[in-house]
């Protein structure tokens, strides 16, 4: 299988903070990797490097290579704003723009960025939102405000607002960690539907989940990786005591 | 302890009515200002006041429609000088800021919004009076755009660090530039707090006088000409107030009543905007 993205001996620093210590790993497109492990272990912090999110944070510092297709994102001369079209993200609260209808928030990475005509907005909100099962709940409210939907429905708006403009890669930070168990299952069964297109990456401290959806597992612990491979081989027979100790329960 | 108990609670309810008779000393001013003007300015308030320019002297009637005039358009000038730069330095403050250059200009800001506006008006007549050779209402709308930049940059910045990170987080990671960003995510959610800033601040240099009189000057007649001595209704209010004419006086009191309406006005909305953000 083609691998979509790859770290190369990827650091982050924040300051002094070593965040993250020398990861290589690739992750397969149309697959969903999970990356697991303890509160403060850096995989978020891996994650945002992926879309190059860090650049907002003047004191985080990324060494490595991350390669999408082969490029390095972090090259010099690379957009951040191009990058990120690439590589949408959806984040572990929901965050609809509260300012905004349903409708405008499926196309707000159009509307923000420039113009869009009616015909080409109507098509796109109906198919971004029938692809994240949300359309026959709203199709009646579209002009409604976001913050009117419930945390799971925002949730699957958001994930609608990010395949809208059609990324290739999908960054997912915890993104059922705020929604209660009806909502994250619908989450999960997305997620399984969306890989056919996308490359998927989430991060999850939840070890059920990583088992349920994804197709390849990464251990971190305290900024290393520990252990990557297929996630039934991680659950089932790891190959470092500390990934089965994590995985049974004994810490984290 | 019984005794004790009941001596604190002696000492609770004393405290608590002290505190009561401080509030109320508090309201009494301005409901005796309040009062007062109502009382001289409603008898003195006539369609004529809003119509007219001021009477030959001497003579009976007239109004102050020219300082209303005079001081609307001085306020707009002061706005659209001021508000780009206040809101554009908040955006820079909130967003881009963070460096000891963002600490030296708040620093600034709040020492400008702490100058007499006396002092303002000082600069502005240096600045424009002395070499554009005479008084106008360009001066006087730069004396009040002065005021006025502080307390918008203040105010928009503060409502921009209040906009939740998950929203930037959001844009960005839709491919929206960091600019577009600031100005159609960040700014737009702070919307209903910067317009109520921006209000307040216009009822600041709706009333203020000090800094027009070195630079509006104030005029007897209808002026529309911004490069010449303008009429403003706090200067007139002052000119009367201090004339040794009965009939002045009135209109004075007209004036002071018209003054204190629009801000109370002002105050009114930018409250309505500041309730529309806490809904949501």
């Amino acid at each position: 299988m083609n691998n979509k993205v790859k770290l190369e001996q990827v650091n982050i620093h924040f300051g002094r903070t070593h965040a993250v210590r020398d990861i290589s790993m690739t992750f397969p497109e149309n697959s969903v990797t999970a990356i697991i492990g303890p509160s403060g272990c850096g995989k978020s912090t891996l994650l945002r490097s992926m879309n190059r999110m860090h650049d907002l944070v003047a004191s985080a510092r990324v060494t490595g290579k991350i390669l999408v297709d082969d490029g390095d994102i972090y090259e010099k001369g690379v957009d951040p704003v191009a990058i990120r079209r690439r590589v949408g993200m959806v984040f572990q609260k929901p965050n609809p723009f509260p300012a905004m209808s349903i409708y405008d928030n499926v196309i707000a990475g159009y509307k923000l960025n420039g113009r869009l005509p009616r015909e080409e907005a109507d098509e796109i909100v109906e198919s971004c939102l029938k692809r994240v099962a949300l359309w026959d709940e709203v199709k009646d409210r579209l002009k409604s405000s976001a913050m009117m939907l419930s945390g799971g429905q925002q949730q699957r708006l958001c994930i609608a607002r990010t395949i809208a403009v059609k990324p290739e890669v999908i960054l997912m930070d915890e993104p059922a960690s705020a929604l209660d168990p009806i909502s994250t299952l619908k989450i999960e069964e997305l997620i399984e539907e969306l890989k056919e297109r996308y490359t998927i990456i989430i991060v999850t401290h939840n070890m059920q989940q990583a088992a349920r959806v994804s197709d390849y597992t990464a251990f971190l612990y305290m900024g290393d990786l520990v252990e990557c491979g297929e996630t039934k081989k991680i659950f089932t027979t790891p190959e470092e005591k500390r990934t089965e100790d994590y995985i049974t329960g004994r810490f984290g | 302890m019984m005794q004790s108990v009941t001596c604190r609670k002696i000492k609770n309810h004393l405290m608590s009515g002290v505190m009561l008779a401080c509030t109320l000393a508090v309201l009494i001013p301005l409901g005796l200002i309040f009062f007062h003007i109502l009382k001289m300015g409603v008898s003195s308030l006539s369609l004529d006041f809003f119509t007219h320019v001021p009477a030959p002297t001497g003579e009976p009637g007239g109004g102050m429609a020219n300082g209303m005039f005079g001081s609307a358009l001085m306020i707009a000038g002061a706005s659209l000088i001021g508000l780009p730069i206040g809101i554009l330095g908040a955006i820079y403050l909130s967003e881009f800021g963070g460096s000891k250059v963002s600490t030296v200009i708040r620093f600034a800001a709040d020492v400008l919004s702490g100058t007499p506006s006396i002092i303002t008006g000082m600069v502005a007549y240096t600045l424009l009076v002395v070499p554009m050779k005479g008084f106008s209402g360009l001066a006087g709308s730069v004396a009040l755009a002065m005021i006025m930049i502080p307390i918008v940059l203040r105010t928009t910045e503060e409502q921009l660090k209040m906009v939740p990170g998950s929203l930037r987080e959001a844009s960005l990671a839709l491919g929206v530039p960091f600019w577009r960003t600031s100005l159609k995510v960040t700014l737009r959610s702070a919307l209903s707090g910067v317009l109520t800033g921006i209000l307040l601040a216009v009822a600041r240099i709706a009333g203020e006088t000090a800094p027009l009189l070195f630079t509006a000057l104030g005029n007897q007649f209808w002026s529309k000409n911004v490069l010449q001595p303008m009429a403003a209704l706090p200067l007139q209010i002052f000119s009367f107030a201090i004339a040794p004419y009965e009939d002045w006086h009135r209109l004075a009191w007209a004036g002071a009543l018209v003054l204190v309406t629009v801000m109370f006005a002002l105050s009114l909305t930018a409250r309505y905007f500041g309730r529309m953000k806490q809904a949501g």
